[in-house]
């Protein structure tokens, strides 16, 4: 993991793209704008942060912007993790998909982790957030006409109507 | 009420509606793409309820005469929603509905949920504890594994192999019992230790386990290993290389079957894996056989982890004593009013982890177990999620068996070793 002050390097080579930095339980993390997010994994790509462990979803409600993002990075030859979070408003919950291979927008970089393809679905499926550029984008754990983010922290636990159709019993009427 | 009656809710009425009209157009457009026009390509729809999909995955698998050119996996069907139950609990009271997520890694999905959750609180577990963890993670990886060798010899045809593994699975579960009370799903990990020491007899039973267990794997291997059936089925069939398995995310067993030797174990030690001498098996070039070989071999390891903790573990407290985290003792609740204060509290209330995130990465029996748990200083969790390795690693069947025949699919989906429960959660 890199330390506080290797954390600071990377902050410096990514300029604006970071809006800051955590170090937290020794763990590093970028919190960075949700536009540059392919521009930021590819450089860190790059940097030997190869392989992407885990993406998901976190509601930070009642905090704004609500929607966030996390990808758990690894460096397998340094054994070296990092993670990159970032935020979005519910409103506008679209961020960059970083399933499609291709250089990052600002040809810096190559990009393209097919592992993304499943996780970026479920963050789509239980948050509503929509991943711009993703080759399948549907729901996958929840039904396809599924309506709502279950995730989501205004979405009350228990509250999915349980219906059983064709199995009501009739009330029975006892003669006493 | 008739059966035939229009749907008497709005809900049934949208669940009739599903027509998965966009998975179609996928299909439709493969086949647009297909210019020979000689072989007309067969959508088949395999599961959710089929044997050999061990457990209830749905596949829609498109076939070129009897080679598979795609596979779209369909999940969701076990899905019943932990993490958001997860989020209604307190810290302690997650454990149990952690564990029914991959239900044959009970262990590790607690595990990896309580390594974050301890992280985040800062809670020093002993020394006792951490080998006593590793003696039952060590065993459920072996149980994991017979129960995949049982399952996969069959649908390669060899019943009797499952039957063989059972056995061997029931001295585990009866060892579980004996320990914690539970043969599955025990709860026997807790914040800062775990539930209970090791009960009289326990290590007796467990060395005669540890003594029969690689007999047992020995045999296993007489029965397959020179199994011409089993080696046409296994070898050469269905290979990926490690740098595409790992653009796709796999890891565990199938990343070191083409390989790679990477075990979280050994890469980045957590619990007391720094304290033991074991091997990282792997295969040479990512097919079925070194698949197989690699599980196989790994047993055997676990075994030598088991005996080397089991040898070595030390005496001391099985639960971290301070107090704010876990439970006191019974016997101290007749005489401490403090410890009495402390029991009411932690069972009402529940532990209160200081705000944070951490995700917690192990080594589960299929790969990479991560938990990823937000708190925000209260006593539940706000977000607890798993990164569940059945659920990454499915994406690279596609890429398997592509241009495979039916039956290697088969076979590959065996070796793939995903558990639903996991992959739904």
């Amino acid at each position: 993991v890199p330390d506080a002050t290797g954390l600071e390097l990377i902050r410096q080579e990514l300029g604006e793209a970071v809006l800051d930095t955590e170090f937290f339980r020794e763990r590093a993390t970028l919190i960075v704008a949700p536009q540059r997010i392919r521009a930021v994994l590819a450089h860190l790509r790059l940097q030997g942060y190869g392989f992407l462990a885990s993406l998901h979803g976190v509601d930070y409600h009642p905090a704004e912007p609500r929607l966030g993002v996390h990808y758990e990075l690894l460096d397998m030859s340094r054994v070296d993790r990092i993670s990159v979070k970032l935020r979005v408003p519910t409103d506008a919950a679209e961020v960059d998909s970083v399933v499609p291979d291709g250089e990052g927008p600002d040809g810096d970089g190559h990009l393209g982790w097919p592992t993304a393809n499943f996780q970026e679905r479920e963050v789509y499926d239980m948050f509503g957030v929509s991943f711009r550029g993703h080759p399948d984008l549907r729901r996958i754990l929840m039904p396809e006409d599924y309506e709502g983010y279950p995730q989501r922290r205004d979405f009350p636990v228990g509250g999915e109507p349980i219906v059983f159709t064709y199995n009501e019993s009739p009330v029975l009427e006892r003669e006493l | 009420v008739s059966p035939d009656a229009p749907a008497a809710s709005e809900y049934r009425r949208r669940e009739q509606s599903i027509t998965l009209s966009s998975l179609g157009e996928q299909l439709e457009q493969q086949r647009g793409d297909d210019e020979d026009t000689t072989q007309e390509l067969l959508t088949l729809n395999f599961g959710p309820h089929h044997p050999a999909t061990h457990g209830v995955l749905r596949l829609l698998v498109t076939l070129r005469g009897e080679l598979v050119q795609d596979i779209k996996p369909i999940v969701g069907y076990v899905h019943t929603g932990i993490e958001k139950t997860a989020e209604d609990k307190s810290y302690w009271k997650v454990i149990p509905v952690i564990e029914r997520m991959d239900y044959l890694a009970y262990h590790f999905n607690s595990l990896a949920y309580i390594g974050a959750v301890e992280k985040l609180a800062e809670v020093v577990v002993p020394t006792r504890a951490e080998y006593l963890r590793v003696i039952h993670l060590e065993l459920n990886r072996i149980m994991s594994h017979l129960v995949w060798l049982g399952t996969s010899a069959l649908d390669l045809g060899a019943i009797s192999m499952f039957w063989y593994c059972f056995r061997e699975r029931e001295a585990i579960l009866d060892l579980f019992e004996f320990s914690t009370g539970q043969r599955m799903h025990t709860r026997y990990f807790q914040i800062g230790g775990v539930a209970e020491d090791i009960p009289p007899g326990w290590a007796k039973q467990l060395r005669g386990f540890i003594e029969r267990m690689p007999q047992a794997l020995d045999e296993y291997g007489d029965i397959l290993n020179s199994n011409e059936i089993v080696l046409q089925r296994l070898r050469g069939t269905c290979p990926l290389d490690a740098h595409t398995l790992l653009e796709l995310g796999v890891t565990g067993p199938l990343l070191r079957a083409a390989g790679n030797p990477w075990d979280l174990r050994k890469a980045a030690p957590y619990s007391a894996y720094a304290d033991f001498d074991f091997k990282i098996p792997v295969g040479t070039v990512g097919d079925n056989y070194d698949r197989y070989a690699v599980r196989m071999a790994e047993m055997y390891e676990s075994v030598k982890i088991i005996e080397q903790a089991l040898e070595g573990l030390p005496e001391g407290p099985y639960i971290t004593t301070d107090r704010k985290v876990a439970l006191p003792p019974r016997h101290e609740l007749a005489t401490s009013m403090e410890a009495l204060i402390h029991h009411f509290k932690l069972v009402t209330e529940g532990l209160r982890v200081p705000p944070g995130e951490y995700y917690n990465p192990i080594e589960g029996p299929r790969g990479e177990l991560g938990c990823f748990v937000r708190s925000d200083g209260s006593s539940k969790p706000v977000r607890v999620h798993m990164r569940d390795p059945s659920f990454v690693n499915l994406q690279a069947f596609s890429k398997m068996a592509e241009g495979a025949y039916i039956a290697d699919m088969i076979a590959t989906l065996a070796m793939l070793d995903p558990i639903l429960g996991g992959i739904d959660r």
